[in-house]
């Protein structure tokens, strides 16, 4: 931490002699990370690199480029942990720090993808940042053996210690870091055996948590530059409709208000000294919006428009196996229910922000962002100047959860930082903006029909998805190639990969209804499992306890041929002793799933008294193939239980008039400490695959947590949220 | 002009009337610590100490604070972050994105000095900061781990 602290200290005295040069009177400290960045974008990196995942001071810190977004889930950590390992330095010196979007374009991508997005952080860049890292060893190794003047193959590394094995002799990577960057790489490198690591797979602490608990972290909301003004936005509330007029008249004069702009052709934005005095003016701004074609969408309407998608004859077919007609057909008992899941918002607790500063030839991003890459795009097109004139820096952000993929507030801050060239802007939305602006968990509605044998087994099952399609409205030409079909629509019910079903069942047909309203839809963290697994998981249980099965048994019997799912499954009930007597009044459900490439499962143990729910315990089993940071993981278990079970007991966002109706958290809670239940998890990694962990536990903690109000209450609920609905 | 008392420092700031001490605090004396997330006192994350008590600083005026009153904000809990609520969230790498952190830490700290051994009880109801990473089991613990570090440094003083 303290090599942290040097390296953060060094760049701070670049920045004074960056900032000097501009002539800037500024009444307020810069964050440190602000000047940070500010210093970035002056001058290149400060200590010649190893390679373009490590750079080695003298000082034997080991800073450690990660190109993917932190935003609590603790990729970075792990990343770096992935590095470190290969690269056999002293993980106490291990510092980091962030490549920016520009430099990934100018070096032909040699950090690859920034997206930081389908948890695929570290399961999408094992291979390449652990290269990176062996890479730099070789080069470190084969510095120090030139030095010598003996045989690279007889020096080792451990430690940032490089040995001559037959002298005795050492140097330490900080002595050779220099002349190792001069060197070719090699060509091919071997990885470490995963038996073999020291770093990986171990519990380390996060490389970012002291500046988290100082004030000292610098978010997206809290950048600062000299001379910089603040600005707060309204777009039209209904999604799609335009800006007509607005009067600038009414609100130039209030205190601090420097502009009023219109933001492309649907927003308006007031710029001031301070954000409070800009909001303050944006309030008092009279505006007139053409609301276009869908000010009359309501929820009801939406509802009834996925309802007669139920039934519907065209649908996308996304998983079939035998012939489901049939298998109902011939079914000696058949069930069927409805379910259906509304619009969630993100609502990360740091609202949507970037600042921009532009000229006609340069513009420069600070921003909280999930994807630097599609940050700078949008930089680029908003811009209107070459790509090499644009670049982006990324700043912590607070929370993600998937909204922060997309650029729209980066298009918004550029597009205002050119009505005043040369003048930083630091565009910051209200939580109400952040609300009624979101892009929105989509709707779905499912029709679930089970076909059972006379001894019980699950012989068919047709599930009917009706509702919105993501990639649709987000990435219309992804699903131009498939005729239309939104693959992602079918998570966790696919034939097979990352989110194959965990059942086997011998007539099934899962099919989709493309049902888009004009509410924008987006990534919610977790995405389509997380419906997906509480239909099918909550029908399950359903079908179980309506032929008189355990539900457990039941699952079992039709888990044979997904070992790995099921030995999720079998932890979480045996954690939470499935099978024996429960404490008075205590009751238990599971759910299991196999998302973003790992098997995750749950058992949430319940009470219900008067009507009123308590969530007591909830045991949870994960395994990601390799668990890089096992305490990381067991904090993402823990975490995603929040997440769903906030989205199951109050995540609802409705439609009136075609607006969003939620605006701030009184009408949009989030689960608080007085409802968090105690969380058992176990990490339990079998090895020979990476999966994700930031997103699959979300999918199973609603449906556990349904399927115990059941066994407590005898009552099914099919339709979330859990908040106006009664258990008494 | 008006004065404020802001982690030992009197600063000079201009407030129009109904500006609250948040926007102050983060945008005329440049401590982003504090956060803004809601703006209707619904999350916790602009919590701060006035004379020792937690106060969600987004809807307070901050015309409403004399100079005698003492604003503390997580700048100031402590110097090098060794307030007995930051070693126990160091200790258990508490913080996911860490937005809401410094909130809940300023709570976590009113909380233990108007209740130095809080139940779990006591926690549940004086912990009411939103956490969308969901980080409450680990603050818990925190919690209860602060308490641990305390009575430890006051058995060794
Ligand atoms: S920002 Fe003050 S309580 Fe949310
Ligand atoms: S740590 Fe991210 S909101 Fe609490």
């Amino acid at each position: 931490m303290t090599q942290e602290k040097m390296r953060i200290n060094r760049r701070q005295f670049v920045v004074g002699a960056a900032t000097t040069g501009l002539g800037l009177s500024i009444g307020f400290a810069i964050p440190a990370a602000s000047q940070q960045a500010f210093g970035d974008n002056k001058k290149g990196p400060l200590t010649p690199e190893v390679n373009a995942w490590v750079v080695i001071d003298a000082d034997e810190t080991v800073t450690i480029r990660i190109a993917r977004s932190e935003m609590g889930q603790g990729t970075l950590t792990g990343l770096a942990q992935l590095v470190a390992e290969e690269l056999e330095c002293n993980w106490d010196n291990v510092s980091w720090e962030y490549p920016t979007p520009g430099e990934n374009l100018r070096r032909d991508r040699v950090w690859q993808s920034f997206g930081t997005g389908g948890s695929r952080g570290i399961r999408g860049s094992h291979q390449y940042v652990r290269e990176g890292g062996a890479m730099a060893r070789e080069m470190l190794i084969a510095a120090a053996a030139q030095q010598w003047k003996v045989d690279a193959a007889d020096c080792v590394a451990a430690n940032s210690i490089i040995t001559h094995k037959p002298s005795g002799k050492t140097t330490s990577f900080g002595k050779v870091a220099g002349l190792a960057g001069t060197l070719v790489p090699p060509a091919e490198v071997t990885l470490k055996d995963p038996k073999d690591w020291k770093v990986v797979g171990k519990p380390k602490k996060r490389l970012d948590t002291l500046e988290k608990l100082t004030g000292k972290q610098v978010y997206g909301a809290d950048m600062m530059l000299p001379g910089m003004l603040n600005a707060s936005i309204k777009k039209c509330p209904v999604h799609g409709g335009k800006l007509i007029s607005f009067d600038a008249e009414a609100v130039l004069s209030m205190p601090g208000v420097k502009s009023v702009v219109a933001v492309g052709d649907n927003a308006v934005a007031v710029v001031a000294s301070t954000w409070w005095r800009a909001n303050k003016a944006l309030d008092a701004l009279p505006i007139s919006w053409d609301k276009g074609e869908n000010v009359n969408v309501s929820s009801a309407s939406i509802d009834e428009f996925l309802q007669e998608g139920l039934t519907a004859d065209n649908t996308f077919v996304g998983n079939k196996v035998g012939d489901v007609s049939a298998g109902l057909k011939n079914a000696a008992k058949t069930y069927t229910a409805d379910y259906s899941y509304p619009y969630q918002n993100h609502a990360p607790m740091e609202p949507m922000n970037a600042t921009a500063v532009w000229t006609k030839d340069r513009c420069e991003v600070w921003c909280p962002t999930q994807n630097g890459e599609s940050a700078l795009a949008a930089a680029i097109s908003a811009s209107e100047l070459p790509a090499e004139n644009c670049d982006v820096h990324k700043l912590s952000l607070g929370g993600g959860f998937g909204r922060r993929g997309a650029a729209d507030f980066v298009t918004q801050a550029v597009l205002i930082a050119k009505t005043l060239p040369g003048t930083p802007v630091k565009l910051l939305w209200t939580r109400e903006e952040d609300m009624l602006q979101g892009m929105f968990h989509p709707v779905t509605k499912a029709r679930m029909t089970a076909g059972l044998d006379d001894d019980g087994n699950l012989d068919a099952l047709h599930m009917r998805i009706s509702g919105q399609s993501i990639l649709a409205t987000l990435m219309p030409q992804a699903i131009e190639n498939n005729d239309g079909m939104d693959p992602v629509v079918f998570q966790a019910m696919a034939p097979e990969g990352d989110h194959a079903i965990s059942y086997t069942v011998p007539d099934l047909l899962v099919d989709h209804a493309m049902r888009n309203t004009h509410i924008t839809p987006g990534f919610w963290r977790g995405v389509n499992v997380n419906q997906n697994a509480i239909y099918m998981e909550c029908f399950m249980d359903e079908v179980a306890h309506e032929t008189g099965q355990d539900a457990l048994a039941f699952r079992q019997k039709a888990m044979t041929q997904h070992p790995l799912a099921l030995a999720v499954l079998n932890k979480a009930a045996s954690m939470a002793g499935w099978g024996k007597p429960a404490e008075e009044g205590r009751h238990l459900g599971l759910a299991v799933c196999k998302a973003f490439g790992s098997y995750v499962a749950a058992c949430a143990e319940v009470s219900v008294d008067d009507g009123e729910l308590t969530i007591h315990r909830i045991f949870a089993a994960t395994d990601p193939g390799y668990a890089v940071n096992p305490q990381q993981i067991e904090a993402q278990v823990s975490g995603s239980f929040v997440y769903g079970l906030s989205a199951m007991l109050y995540g609802e966002c409705t439609v009136k008039d075609g607006e969003i109706e939620q605006q701030n958290f009184h009408q949009y809670p989030s689960l608080k400490m007085a409802k968090m239940p105690h969380v058992e998890t176990a990490v339990m990694p079998s090895g020979g695959f990476w999966g994700g962990v930031g997103e699959p536990t979300i999918a199973v903690a609603a449906p556990a947590v349904l399927n115990a109000i059941f066994a407590a209450t005898g009552k099914r609920i099919r339709h979330l949220p859990l908040k106006d609905q009664s258990l008494a | 002009m008006a004065k404020l008392t802001v982690n030992g420092e009197i600063i000079d700031v201009e407030v129009e009337v109904g500006t609250p001490l948040l926007w102050v605090i983060r945008e005329q004396i440049g401590l982003t610590g504090t956060k803004y997330a809601c703006g209707i006192a619904q999350c916790g994350a602009c919590t701060v100490h006035i004379d020792g008590r937690a106060v969600r600083s987004c809807v307070y005026p901050a015309s409403s604070v004399s100079a005698d009153q003492k604003i503390t904000t997580i700048e100031g809990l402590s110097d090098d972050g060794s307030h007995p609520v930051q070693q126990a969230w160091a200790e258990l790498d508490t913080p996911q994105c860490g937005y809401c952190q410094p909130g809940m830490i300023m709570a976590s700290a009113a909380l233990l000095s108007s209740t130095p051994n809080p139940s779990d009880e006591d926690i549940n109801t004086q912990i009411t900061n939103i956490c969308r990473c969901g980080t409450f089991q680990r603050v818990r613990e925190g919690i209860h781990l602060a308490v641990e570090i305390t009575n430890k440094s006051a058995t060794k003083a």
